[in-house]
């Protein structure tokens, strides 16, 4: 198995894809509950498995296009079929799965294995009947949206108006029809006239779930900016600009970095917004610019390891956050294959690992703790002992219940909260 | 009596370490060469031919070389007069020789 790129559960949580570094993306179904089996109520099984994005050479760089799918969106079902988006850095494809159950029998041209019937041999007209079949899911690309990027694409959002969807790379972000893929509006551009002034980067972007002239996008500044598709073409200028003032005094070397956003979400509601810095998520309330309205620290214990986490790259490690359905927790990931929840009302928040030994199926999660000084009790890890290549960057929270998905490298784990 | 307690942030000890390990560390940390370097991730080859090349012998990977091929060393690395193989004799002497 590869290393799993992307998770993400579909609007009814029936469905929860990944995408991995070879390409590939494997879509798991709930089961149905199910009497004869009440233990598999809930389990997720493989559904469909596809090859999304192959790797390209790009000829005019002379640079390798990774097949790894960064993000994996879903569009919101209208008929039998299931339609996704899924990016690799340069192309955004949409994929249509569908199932077939029956199959056409009783063809006059060919026989039941597809040889042609001899003509003179067919002397009676009979109509096929359709029979049922072993289900088969399959998976077609039903548009490839390509060339539109310079730049690595990081994010994808599809619109609340089900029509448009924004793609963004470090640079740009575009707005697509999903129905047109020979054409697309840039609607951001932040590349400066000479890229010797470069100083920011553009990190993430995501539609308002309920506006869809609403959208904000992240930088790698620590910084993000609200649009109103209405008031311009090209949103270059922001409607809002949310940044938390920083003390003068406490900057250093790795500020900016730490500082720089890897995810932003908008809450279910709509009202608020999370981002996730390296150390800490952080809670906005799209009515206020100057401060987030609250502030998790995910692990702080890491501001005493930032040249460590330098030299080995993982101070650039880019988690994602997100909600669960009704706003009041939050998830994201740490390294030692730690996941970490928030609960905004009560603030508790818990420490848990995502690893085989563990946790057994069925298992109540034990919560974790890192020690971070002085005496290190039994049941605690010390920092020193964290890996840091065991790192937990994907996670997702089922929609309408208490299911998560958590990407430990390249093994999916699904929690549930157990069953009274 | 009191005590003036300065506190240094973990940060900024950490800062020092660093600086102490690499001193000619850019001034401006988060600036252009930084991002730039980002801009560019990706693996770049000399050609397209090159990175056909990397592709197939990844793929050829799980495959054992018998003996080393002395005739399909160019490609790989800068041959050495050792490495190329030994000119065969023309099928036809030269008017020149003896």
């Amino acid at each position: 198995a590869d290393i799993i790129s992307t998770v993400e559960f579909n609007y009814s949580g029936d469905l929860l894809a990944t995408g991995d570094k070879g390409g590939r993306v494997v879509i798991f179904q709930r089961e149905q509950e199910n009497k004869s089996r009440p233990h598999s109520r809930g389990e997720y099984n493989v559904y469909s498995t596809f090859q999304s994005h192959e790797p390209e050479f790009d000829y005019l760089k002379s640079l390798e296009i990774e097949e790894k799918i960064n993000k994996i969106r879903w569009l919101p079902q209208q008929n039998a079929a299931h339609f996704l988006l899924s990016t690799n850095d340069k192309t955004i494809k949409l994929w249509k799965i569908s199932e077939r159950d029956k199959r056409a029998e009783g063809y006059n041209l060919k026989d039941e294995d597809g040889r042609l019937r001899d003509p003179f041999r067919i002397t009676a007209l009979r109509v096929p009947i359709l029979k049922p079949m072993d289900l088969m899911v399959e998976a077609s690309p039903r548009r490839i949206f390509a060339n539109a990027h310079t730049y690595h694409i990081n994010s994808i959002s599809v619109n609340s108006d089900h029509e448009t969807y924004l793609s963004a790379d470090d640079l740009r972000i575009n707005l697509w029809h999903l129905e047109i893929t020979d054409r697309s509006f840039n609607i951001v551009d932040i590349k400066p006239a000479n890229m010797e002034e470069l100083t920011e980067v553009i990190t993430a972007a995501e539609f308002h779930p309920h506006h869809c002239n609403v959208f904000v996008y992240s930088s790698s500044k620590g910084t993000i900016r609200l649009c109103d598709m209405r008031s311009s073409a090209l949103c270059d200028r922001h409607s809002k600009f949310f940044e938390e003032p920083e003390d003068p005094s406490s900057r250093s070397f790795f500020s900016e970095i730490i500082s720089s956003i890897s995810d932003v979400k908008f809450s279910h509601s709509g009202r608020y917004m999370m981002t996730r810095d390296y150390l800490s998520v952080k809670v906005w309330d799209l009515n206020m610019e100057n401060r987030p309205v609250e502030t998790y620290q995910v692990h702080e214990y890491l501001r005493s390891k930032l040249c460590s986490l330098y030299e080995n790259d993982c101070i650039f490690d880019k988690f994602e956050c997100c909600w669960n359905g009704s706003d009041s927790a939050i998830m994201t990931g740490s390294y030692n294959n730690f996941f970490r929840m928030f609960d905004r009302n009560t603030r508790r928040d818990i420490t848990l690992e995502a690893s085989r030994e563990s946790s057994k199926p069925r298992a109540i999660l034990k919560p974790r703790k890192v020690c971070t000084g002085g005496k290190r009790k039994k049941d605690e890890i010390s920092v020193d002992s964290l890996d840091f290549n065991k790192k937990i960057l994907h996670t997702a929270w089922h929609p309408l219940e208490n299911i998560i998905a958590v990407a430990a490298t390249n093994n999916l784990y699904i929690f549930q909260d157990k069953v009274n | 009596q009191e005590m003036e307690d300065k506190v240094i942030s973990p940060e900024k000890v950490e800062e020092a370490k660093l600086k102490a390990r690499y001193p000619h560390l850019g001034q401006k940390p988060g600036g252009s060469d930084f991002l730039r370097k980002r801009l560019q991730k990706g693996q770049k080859y000399f050609d397209s031919g090159d990175y056909n090349m990397a592709k197939a012998k990844m793929k050829n990977k799980q495959l054992p070389t018998a003996t080393p091929d002395k005739t399909e060393v160019t490609g790989d690395h800068i041959p050495t007069p050792q490495d190329l193989p030994q000119r065969k004799p023309s099928l036809v002497a030269s008017k020149l020789a003896g």
